[in-house]
């Protein structure tokens, strides 16, 4: 029997001769011409055309036959639905046969067929089958009922299969109640709300007793149901992690993982005094290292896996480390994996081996992988100080090798370790040096530029090989360029005689000849700095750097703690949550990991060392990538909005400031994108970043011109009405009422000063107590006539804020003394802390973003906002009255989220987020501040400005 | 759950394709075919995501099989499949390669159809699957309604991998301890790593559903019984075989074939069962305690100026000198711009493959406690090439008749209780191998 004839039949009229023999009499033709269909449909030739004619066929004694028809069924009835109904009656009489198989044949088939109108008729055929009393055909229909939910769910619901789905977890079939699990699974997944799996402590039993009858697929369904479980109290855990644990004795990895993952999740809720956690952490380490030794593949996503274990448990597989050494033979994927795990179970008690190791590696031939195994030497000298020594003195071997890329690959590392560990390891640099001409990759390049500037004063020679790299300054790539203009700066800043003239070349280079805003504005600030104070230069450029940090890319723990309800799932070997990678609705809900809530005390305990996995606090921001998408955006459109607003009078000058905030800023944030040392802190967008793409670009692009456009119309500001501050019973019949006003830029206090006594009053003269924010009149009181009894008088007096500083309480109060012919009165009063928000801030983007990162979390507030009425955009308006500006907007669900910043007198930024849901008066304001004691204060402003 | 699975040829020629799910459309065929099977780089993983769908791929000699999903699906799971898939196919007709693939084309629709349902894997025990997917497919009318029901039952059963009612006359099983011992040694003879994979397959000809319980020299049960005073004479049940004097050994971990009660094997540690009809894998283990390496290696390099290498190697067999090693083979790399060598050994042949830039020294047999030395001088070009050989490292393959780990079978009982033989009855076989896995000597 040759059956690969059929796929060589490329005549043509063949779909005509195929026609023919369709509608043979004879059966074995018949069969031969429908074989050649399904070959011809495999190879991607379009034999719909034949649909009546394969049809016909389908009512058969031949069980093969009535195989090959059904297949080119579910292939082609979608294209022609109307001819697909003339299959329905041989599927419905198929479903009453006597013969299970035929049953089970039918509704499997049938439910493949994806025509609205046959669905109809699948109902009751359907029915009948769940309650089959042949298991085969249980089975079966279980499926068919999630295949039914995917055509059209409203009617699954309707006609009540879901009820008989969830009876079928009780069925006495294993298997059945396999199928059952998951296909009520995947129905729950479209319905993340719909508790339909309704996991309760009866359901859970009969799944851990199905677990052990069925088959390895069967176990497998259960074990991933099984982990969405949440128990309800540590024993409960610990009994379900009882009956799993014997599955990780099974040959089939997949079975393994699963019940790894629910072992995972639930050992979480247990009390780690209890004896029963030990025991389970030292049952997890052989079936995990068991994993290694299967095919390739397998391999590959174990190691996946194991990676996010060991960065949630690394006590798990800490001596374990010897089995991730690679093999000469290991395919590169597994080779790569295993490095990485290597780098994280390195620690001092095998730092030598793994060191070793990785020596070795360096000298294997696959490119990518000897550069990571360059780079993991780097790693351990990091993370483990005591070696730091040894992996330099091994890198040096490396880099006597010559080989190209190794030696770079070594260069850039061994820049961080002399960042790690300062003055200790310079000696080296003399070596470093001998291969300058061999780097021909910016990174590398940019790390020795970077570490000839660091250490100029070391190396004789540096203005010269500084100086042979300005050469090709324009050949360069930003990266070198950017360090090269640093460096020679730092150089200079140390043997100012000799370099004079280096650095005025290289500050020409950067500044005038180049295009490239970001060398020209760090070129140009690094001119002003040199010639206004060289002091400060020195302080500013050669100041002492932030330490890096020992671990590197690990995965965010919030990240973590979901991929970890993942394992042995795709998302699991992406390392990226499925809503990164999922169409739809389907995976899009978040899991969490739940932590043990008896014995109260947090997953992170500094005992086990556990990779630190504190609860995350709840962040405002939800994710990084997402505020980074949306400012993307925002960036994508013509810069309007930051253009001063064009009808009020004042604006003007404001304008002009602005202009200059957001050129500093810019200026600041590309010098921080640009320094390689800190530009690892923003690469590395965490994974949800392309889901959050798509949509809101036009979003985002309306957003902004409701911005720009509002921007100019509603621009009042503010001012409080005048209050009674000094009452004339207190003050011998001068009565002073006031308020404060800040009007292009100038604070003013405004007051109505009223006579109530008998006699003139004169002589008038003002003076503040110190304060918090240092205000101080700016010129004498002006009150250049007496005033006369019942006579009133307005009164500007102009303030600025250089005066005393001295903390108020509360901080916007102000001690005023008033002098007049008669006597000195004191009062105080407090002014509104949107006075001393400037007209420049307006925060850049990033620089907010990075801002908002790195304020600690301990700074932060939130307050409610009750019964306000405006709309975002009305809101955000108001706001930018009182220079509270609005520096993006999102929408996530309905809620409306401001990102706002605000600038204080003294320097102090404080940044905000203004949640705002349609329809509900009630704003939620959460505030980032260095000086966390602003914060109630600006939140009552906030108050004020919106309710006025 | 699985959307599609294709089966190409090595041009990336579709053979198989069966879409199970609707978002999985023609262009994932092509998609495929371009961004893996014709990809200009080796491939990097065996999932690959393109525009949002995920693809797993394995190969067998050079056909591709690759299941495509778009939703999160479990990897291992898909993974674990694609094997069973292609043991399913093997045991139906033999090697995977195209011209099969083309004449059974019918018969993997079949197989597909059965095995995976909505992209859910099925019952997929060739046992189970051979009773009602035949290569003729004509069996639908011929069964009785008895045979249909015994058919489903044992499918969705829980003994899905036999059938009831087989009958031999003589009750007969086979076992074979398997092991792949591994070795990765440094050029000093410091082992970095060592350890066993093996595996016990078992042949069984057994009437009726035999009930069987496998011993073996597991530490755990032998101290456990040693405490509990319930000491059975070893001598008398030990069916023989092992070469080392060692009473029991430390298995780190252990999997087994389903058809072992798992919940028994983690309360009791004893491996209880009713075997599948025929050959299949009983339990693999893994050990790395007191591992006897039955081979030493010592390498010699010697650099003598930029166009010669010296190389000398020497093997030492390390078991009983009654016992005999056979399919020796010993691999030493050469350089690549080896010209030409000159090899001497005292035992076997040795050539120099220029193909595959290694000597290979073959030893047909070789007794335990012996020694063998090989010397071989090889001539280099002169390159102008800065890096620097490799080095890779010499290699090992060999048979020995005996279990590197010291694993012995205590005994394997058979109880079948409605019909009327006993375990005395069975005649029982076991065997010894142990092979070099990756047995490797950096040098």
């Amino acid at each position: 029997m040759t059956d690969s004839k059929y796929f060589t039949t490329t005549k043509k009229g063949e779909i005509f001769e195929l026609k023919a023999e369709l509608n043979s009499d004879k059966k074995e033709k018949k069969k031969e011409a429908v074989k050649k269909v399904i070959a011809s449909m495999t190879v991607g030739k379009d034999v719909s055309a034949l649909f009546p004619d394969v049809v016909n066929c389908m009512q058969t004694d031949n069980l093969e036959l009535k195989k090959l028809v059904y297949l080119y069924l579910m292939n082609y009835a979608k294209s022609q639905p109307d001819m697909a109904i003339m299959a329905v009656n041989t599927f419905v009489k198929d479903c009453e046969d006597l013969n299970p198989l035929i049953r089970a044949l039918a509704v499997r088939t049938m439910g493949c067929i994806r025509v609205d109108k046959i669905t109809e008729y699948l109902c009751e055929p359907l029915r009948k089958c769940l309650k089959d009393e042949d298991p085969y055909v249980r089975k079966t229909a279980a499926v068919c009922v999630a295949k039914l939910h995917d055509i059209n769910a409203q009617l699954v619901e309707d006609q009540g299969f879901l009820d008989t789905l969830k009876d079928l977890i009780s069925d006495s079939n294993p298997m059945v109640v396999a199928n059952a699990v998951a296909a009520l699974s995947e129905i729950a997944e479209s319905h993340p709300n719909s508790n339909l799996l309704d996991l309760n402590p009866q359901t859970i039993n009969k799944l851990l007793t199905a677990l052990n009858e069925c088959t390895e697929w069967g176990q497998i369904f259960i074990l991933d149901c099984l982990a969405n479980y949440s128990p309800r109290d540590d024993r409960e855990s610990q009994s379900i992690c009882e009956r799993v644990t014997p599955r990780l004795s099974h040959a089939n990895s997949a079975v393994v993982l699963s019940a790894v993952k629910v072992l995972m999740k639930f050992m979480e809720m247990l009390p780690k005094d209890l004896d029963y956690y030990g025991t389970l952490l030292k049952k997890l380490a052989p079936p995990l290292v068991t994993l290694l030794s299967a095919e390739p593949e397998l391999q590959y996503v174990a190691l996946r896996n194991i990676n996010l274990i060991v960065q949630r448990r690394p006590e798990i597989l800490k001596h374990e480390m010897k089995v991730f050494f690679v093999k000469y033979n290991d395919p590169i994927y597994v080779k790569l994996e295993k490095l990485d795990i290597m780098i994280r179970l390195a620690s001092q008690a095998n730092i030598a081996q793994v060191l070793a190791e990785l020596k070795e590696y360096a000298t294997e031939v696959d490119v990518d992988f000897v550069r990571k195994a360059v780079r993991a030497i780097g790693r351990c000298a990091i993370k483990v100080e005591q070696s730091a020594e040894r992996c330099v003195s091994t890198l040096l071997d490396l880099i006597q090798t010559k080989v190209n890329y190794v030696v770079q690959e070594a260069i850039v590392v061994i820049k961080d370790i002399f960042r790690k560990y300062p003055n200790k390891y310079e000696s080296v640099i003399a070596t470093l040096c001998e291969h300058l001409e061999s780097l021909d990759e910016p990174e590398a390049r940019a790390a020795m530029i970077w570490i000839v500037g660091e250490y100029a004063e070391r190396i004789d020679n540096a203005d010269e090989l500084l100086e042979s790299f300005l050469e090709g300054f324009h050949d360069e790539s930003t990266q070198v360029q950017l360090q090269l203009l640093t460096a020679i700066v730092k150089l200079f800043l140390k043997k100012p005689t000799e370099t004079q003239e280096l650095v005025q070349q290289v500050l020409s280079l950067a500044t005038q000849d180049s295009d490239n805003p970001d060398l020209r504005d760090r070129g140009y600030i690094y001119w002003r700095l040199l010639s206004t104070d060289p002091v400060a230069a020195k302080e500013v450029v050669l100041a002492e750097k932030p330490l890096i940090s020992e671990e590197t890319d690990l995965i965010e723990p919030t990240l973590l703690e979901e991929l970890i309800c993942h394992i042995g799932t795709l998302a699991s070997v992406y390392h990226k949550p499925p809503s990164a990678f999922v169409e739809g609705s389907r995976g899009v809900q978040h899991k969490r990991l739940t932590s043990s809530a008896g014995s109260g005390e947090s997953v992170e305990s500094p005992d086990t060392g556990s990779a630190a996995v504190s609860e995350a606090p709840p962040t405002v921001i939800p994710s990084q990538g997402d505020l980074l998408g949306d400012l993307l955006n925002l960036d994508l459109t013509p810069p309007t909005s930051t253009g001063p607003p064009p009808t009020t009078a004042p604006g003007m000058q404001l304008g002009a400031m602005d202009l200059l905030g957001g050129g500093l800023d810019s200026l600041l944030g590309g010098d921080i994108g640009g320094s390689p040392a800190m530009g690892t802190g923003f690469g590395a967008p965490p994974a949800a970043m392309p889901a959050s793409f798509n949509a809101p670009i036009s979003g985002g692009l309306d957003d902004l011109f409701d911005l720009g456009g509002g921007g100019g119309l509603t621009m009042g500001t503010y001012i409080p009405p005048k209050s009674v501050w000094l009452p004339a019973m207190k003050a011998k019949g001068l009565e002073i009422s006031g308020t404060f006003v800040r009007r292009s830029g100038v604070i003013q206090m405004e007051m109505t000063l009223n006579n109530k006594a008998m006699s003139v009053m004169s002589d008038f003269a003002i003076q503040f107590n110190r304060n918090s924010f240092g205000l101080a009149p700016a010129g004498p009181l002006q009150i250049l006539t007496p005033i006369s009894p019942n006579q009133s008088i307005e009164a500007a007096l102009p303030l600025s804020t250089v005066g005393p500083v001295m903390k108020m309480e509360p901080l916007n109060n102000l001690q005023v003394a008033v002098k007049n012919n008669i006597d000195v009165f004191y009062f105080s009063c407090q002014y509104p802390i949107s006075m001393l928000f400037l007209e420049d801030g307006k925060m850049e983007r990033q620089v907010f973003l990075a801002t908002w990162k790195d304020i600690p979390n301990e700074n932060e507030s939130q307050f409610q906002i009750k019964d306000c009425h405006l709309n975002s955009d009305a809101a955000s308006n108001k706001l930018q009255g009182s220079n509270i500006f609005t520096i993006a907007k999102r929408t996530v669900e309905g809620q409306d989220m401001l990102y706002q910043s605000m600038k204080l007198t003294n320097g102090i930024w404080v940044l905000a987020e203004l949640r705002v849901q349609a329809g509900n008066p009630n704003y939620t304001i959460s505030l980032k501040c260095r000086a966390p004691e602003v914060s109630q204060c600006v939140f009552q402003n906030y108050e004020t400005v919106l309710k006025n | 759950m699985i959307g599609g699975l294709f089966i190409y040829n090595h041009k990336g020629e579709v053979l198989i394709s069966r879409v199970y799910r609707d978002d999985i459309g023609r262009n994932a065929v092509d998609a495929f075919r371009v961004n893996v099977i014709h990809a200009r780089q080796q491939v990097r993983s065996p999932v690959t995501n393109i525009a949002r769908t995920s693809f797993f791929h394995v190969k067998r000699s050079n056909i591709w099989l690759a299941a495509v999903t778009k939703q999160n699906v479990n990897a291992a799971m898909v993974f674990e499949f694609l094997y069973k898939m292609c043991d399913v196919m093997t045991a139906y007709f033999g090697k995977i390669s195209e011209e099969n693939i083309k004449n059974n084309f019918v018969l993997i629709y079949e197989l597909l159809d059965e095995i995976l349902d909505f992209g859910y894997p099925q019952n997929s025990e060739t046992g189970a699957l051979k009773t009602f997917i035949t290569q003729q497919g004509i069996k639908g009318q011929s069964q009785t309604k008895e045979e249909q029901s015994q058919i489903t039952s044992q499918v969705t059963g829980q003994i899905g991998w036999r059938r009831e009612g087989i009958k031999y006359r003589r009750n007969e099983l086979f076992l074979d301890v398997l092991e792949s011992v591994n070795l990765l040694m440094s050029p000093q003879g410091q082992v970095l790593s060592a350890h066993v994979s093996g595996r016990v397959v078992m042949k069984s000809y057994l009437s009726g559903m035999p009930e069987c319980k496998f011993g073996m020299n597991d530490k755990i049960v032998i101290d456990k019984q040693g405490k509990g005073g319930t000491t059975e004479d070893t001598g008398k049940s030990d069916l023989g075989g092992g070469s080392s004097g060692k009473q029991s050994i430390a298995i780190d971990d252990c999997t087994f074939h389903q058809c072992v009660r798992l919940s028994k094997f983690d309360s009791e540690r004893s491996i209880s069962f009713i075997p599948p009809d025929g050959e299949y894998e009983l339990m693999r283990y893994r050990t790395t305690k007191d591992i006897i390496l039955p081979f030493r290696v010592i390498p010699l390099v010697r650099e003598v100026g930029r166009t010669k290498l010296e190389v000398k190697v020497v093997i030492k067999s390390n078991f009983k000198p009654s016992l005999l090693a056979q399919k020796i083979e010993v691999r030493i790399p050469t350089p690549l711009n080896t010209s030409g060598v000159q090899v001497i050994c005292m035992k076997g042949k040795a050539k120099y493959k220029a193909s595959e830039n290694a000597i290979v020294w073959k030893i047909k047999r070789m007794a335990g406690m012996k020694e063998s030395q090989i010397s071989a001088e090889i001539e280099l070009l002169p390159t102008n090439d800065k890096k620097k050989w490799a080095r890779p490292p010499i290699s090992m393959n060999f048979e020995v008749p005996f279990a590197p780990s010291g694993l012995k079978v205590r005994y394997l009982k058979v109880f079948e209780s409605k019909l009327n033989y006993s375990d005395h009855d069975v005649i029982k076989w076991v065997r010894y191998i142990g092979r070099s896995g990756i047995y490797e000597t950096r040098c």
